[in-house]
């Protein structure tokens, strides 16, 4: 375990930077946080959660993935990806770093998404442990640590001190780069403020939340509920829900005519949408109620049904913290009985 | 350094009746104005819809100028008055995001005013060229 | 604190259902906080007792809920309007989207609705519960050990600190009294802005909009956005799109929203509320409207019934497109 004084926080961000891009959640005009560079100045923001999940580092809302021209019966073809330099994410909470495990099961099994991969292997992921959840959070439910963030290097944040501990290869390399800015330390700090969170995490409003009545095989069991139906009715459709998760990885492939041609690009799309998966049959989800089902029976049924029991959610509260009529993944798994009674 | 003079884009959308006829007058009479002005008739100048606009601008466009037939000569009787409040609005929305307002203009031109047609063409590329490339509303995507 | 209770909205839904006046209650259903209240339909007295709620978080307006939920209702739908909802009530009535006779509708009036990320920004994470009293919050969190209090005015949603009317311009039965339109500072941002440069102007919109996450949240959630299939989700008008490539698209989106919405946009300011990145989109919709009071003259959209809209009018007499710039820059 190393560790840096707060104050001198900066000059870690400095030594990192001095190699490889670094990211980490900056405050913005309106309030919120997202991720953004880091240079000289940029502050580190306090907040829990950034609005956006980071899965936009690997998992971008557009990406343009080929252009080509047609004289004829010719076709050109260029690919227009940018190679991809190494990078650092900072300040990754262990809700998101679980999100990368779920993004690879669908982007790094067979066929291997190339341009998803690409950005994986390029970047090192620092995660910071939560010392103050908030009151959306449920990561526990899915078993989750926020006292105990996975990623290359995994990172303590005190009211005076940063603690790094590494935890890959990847992370452990980095680390030694930063043995002149941090110094060798017991992780007496780091297990106290562990204990802490433990206990913070039981007290949580959402702790309670359980995944007991969803997993693989619940299919027949779910789909038909009448609960839908209410949990459905005051949906509006947006994507909200889906364009903050961590988790949610469906797009669309589009293509853009320049008018010199024809730019192919992927964009985030959303099951909520009335478009969504629209083919030349028409549409297979017709009503609110079927896309609604459909996000939630996805993350907790189909989800875990193809990859071993994992679900597809991670328990970060951003839907709960941004639906605009406030209905939630926790207010749907509490609906169908998901939650451990009191002891 | 000297840099290569910037020949502004502009689309002007003319209306049938008025305009359109207004630029051939021009045309016939022989009344210069640049080439960079591309021209697209359309039934009525309260057919620009505002989409059209922006769409002129994410295609290239420097400038767009709208040409309809004189208020109260509308050969649809009414369409130019919608036009009129519609581009009011439109023009004062993209001045409010911070796009130069003079690359936005409406014209009333007659079939009659050929060196109308001219002359504000000629005016409206100068104006134009002195604001340089339309960089506020491009889209690199069409460049 | 509403001067109106929760209680005297339950029982007043509670006869009206037992009297077969209506056959269900369009309103405010509790969350799992004291702040995340959804709307939702109450089919029966037990369901009212149980979830309706109506408190300093009822922010949602139930208007355009009508559209879907009045049609199909066997008898009618009883719905609870505030102020600013009645507007777009009238609105909706003018462009025919449902029929008025399936709805009875109970004007409540409301003392300015809460903005729960003012709150967290004030008393941080881990609220757990959040009192109202005398129009102070208590609001108890995770990481204080006594409750923070916090005037409700402080933390009022822009639109109520900027409340254009306490009158309710529809129902077919009151609640308490009855309000005034209020002589409200809601276009004083709008000034600010255009007394800005252009490349300050720029800057700014290119901020805030370049935030944008184009869920559409704005779109669904507004009363005035009521097309079957907008023209931004349909494949064949060439500019539809399911995210902004660029800061051209993110731009067209919002300009083109705000224009088909101008004249008939009542300034309800659910797009603010429900936008999940802050983007202030009630400056662009209140530009139109002040636009309009400018230059064709004071109108409220959903005033009255049947009102035309600026946009779909004309007179004979109107200002020039380059006259608009010319009078503001003479007037400055």
């Amino acid at each position: 375990m190393r560790k840096c004084s707060l104050s001198e926080i900066n000059s870690v961000f400095a030594e990192i930077s001095k190699s490889m891009t670094l990211y980490l959640p900056v405050d913005g005009s309106d309030g919120s946080s997202a991720f953004s560079q880091w240079t000289e100045g940029v502050k580190w923001s306090e907040s829990l959660n950034t609005t956006k999940s980071p899965k936009d580092f690997f998992f971008p809302q557009t990406e343009d993935l080929m252009a080509f021209k047609t004289s004829g019966k010719n076709i050109e073809l260029t690919d227009i990806r940018k190679e991809s330099e190494d990078f650092v994410v900072f300040g990754v909470r262990a809700c998101d770093v679980r999100s990368f495990d779920i993004l690879d099961r669908v982007f790094l099994s067979e066929p291997c998404d190339s341009y998803y991969a690409t950005r994986r292997e390029h970047s090192v992921i620092i995660s910071v442990a939560c010392s103050h959840p908030s009151e959306t959070c449920f990561c526990t439910s899915f078993g989750i640590s926020p006292e105990n963030p996975d990623g290359d290097i995994s990172a303590w944040k005190t009211d005076t001190e940063v603690y790094f501990s590494p935890n890959t290869e990847k992370g452990a390399l980095l680390m030694d780069k930063l043995s002149s800015v941090t110094e060798e330390c017991s992780d007496e700090a780091v297990v106290k403020q562990k204990e802490e969170i433990s206990k913070i995490c039981s007290r949580l409003p959402n702790s309670k939340v359980d995944t007991n009545t969803f997993g693989g095989g619940k299919t027949a069991e779910l789909f038909d509920s009448p609960l839908w139906d209410k949990l459905s009715e005051a949906c509006l459709g947006c994507g909200t829900c889906t364009f903050v998760c961590p988790t949610c990885q469906c797009y669309d492939i589009k293509d853009f005519n320049t008018g010199n041609g024809v730019i192919r690009y992927r964009c985030w799309d959303s099951c909520m949408y009335s478009e969504f998966t629209k083919m030349a049959h028409g549409n297979n989800r017709l009503t609110q109620k079927e896309r609604f089902r459909q996000r939630f029976m996805h993350k907790l049924v189909y989800f875990p049904e193809n990859n071993d029991g994992i679900f597809g959610c991670v328990g970060c509260g951003r839907c709960l913290a941004k639906c605009p009529i406030s209905m939630n993944i926790v207010k749907v798994m509490k609906k169908f009985g998901g939650e451990k009674s009191e002891k | 350094m000297q840099m290569k003079e910037h020949k502004p884009l502009i689309v002007a959308f003319c209306c049938n009746w008025c305009s359109y006829a207004g630029a051939d007058l021009a045309g016939n009479n022989r009344l210069n104005y640049p080439a960079e002005v591309k021209v697209i008739r359309v039934p009525c100048s309260c057919r620009v819809n505002p989409m059209f606009v922006l769409r002129a601008f994410q295609r290239g466009a420097d400038g767009v100028i709208i040409c309809g037939c004189h208020p109260g000569d509308c050969h649809y009787v009414s369409g130019n008055y919608y036009t009129r409040r519609r581009m009011a609005m439109l023009f004062s929305m993209l001045d409010y995001l911070g796009i130069e307002k003079e690359r936005t203009r409406i014209e009333w031109v007659s079939a009659a005013e050929g060196a109308k047609f001219a002359a504000t063409m000629n005016d409206f590329v100068e104006t134009v060229a002195k604001l340089g490339e339309n960089k506020r509303l491009e889209d690199l995507r069409c460049k | 604190m509403q001067v109106i209770t929760r209680e005297q909205l339950i029982e007043k839904a509670v006869s009206l259902l037992a009297a077969n006046t209506v056959s269900c209650v369009l309103g405010w259903s509790r969350g799992e906080f004291d702040y995340d209240v959804s709307p939702a339909v109450f089919r029966s007295e037990e369901e009212v007792r149980r979830n309706f709620v109506w408190n300093d978080f009822c922010g949602a307006n139930m208007s355009k809920y009508l559209i879907s939920k009045a049609s199909g209702v066997d008898g009618k739908i009883l719905v609870f309007l505030k102020p600013c909802d009645t507007y777009s009530f009238n609105q909706l009535l003018t462009e025919h989207k449902f029929d008025r006779e399936k709805v009875y509708v109970v004007a409540v009036p409301c003392d300015g609705m809460a903005d729960f990320r003012l709150i967290k920004k004030v008393c941080g994470e881990g609220i757990i519960s959040i009192d109202s009293e005398d129009a102070i919050l208590k609001v108890k969190t995770l990481y204080s050990d006594s409750p923070i209090s916090v005037p409700l005015t402080d933390v009022l949603a822009e639109r109520c600190k900027n409340c254009k009317s306490k009158k309710h311009v529809a129902y077919d039965e009151l609640l308490g009294e009855d309000g005034n339109v209020l002589e409200s500072g809601r276009f004083d941002e709008v000034k600010k802005l255009e007394a800005m440069t252009a490349e300050e102007r720029f800057e700014f919109w290119q901020n805030e909009l370049s935030r944008c996450i184009r869920c559409n949240a704005c779109r669904d959630v507004c009363p005035a956005c009521t097309c079957e299939k907008c023209v931004f989700n349909n494949p064949s008008s060439g500019v539809e799109n399911k995210a902004a490539a660029n800061s051209f698209e993110e731009k067209l989106f919002h300009i083109i929203r705000a224009f088909h919405v101008a004249g008939r946009c009542t300034d309800c300011g659910e797009c603010s509320r429900v936008c999940p990145q802050n983007i202030p989109l009630h400056l662009l919709n209140r530009k139109f409207i002040k636009d309009i009071n400018e230059f064709y003259g004071e109108y409220q959209a959903g005033e009255e019934i049947g009102l035309r809209a600026p946009l779909t009018d004309y007179t004979t007499e109107d200002i020039e497109p380059c006259e608009i710039f010319h009078r503001r820059d003479t007037d400055a």
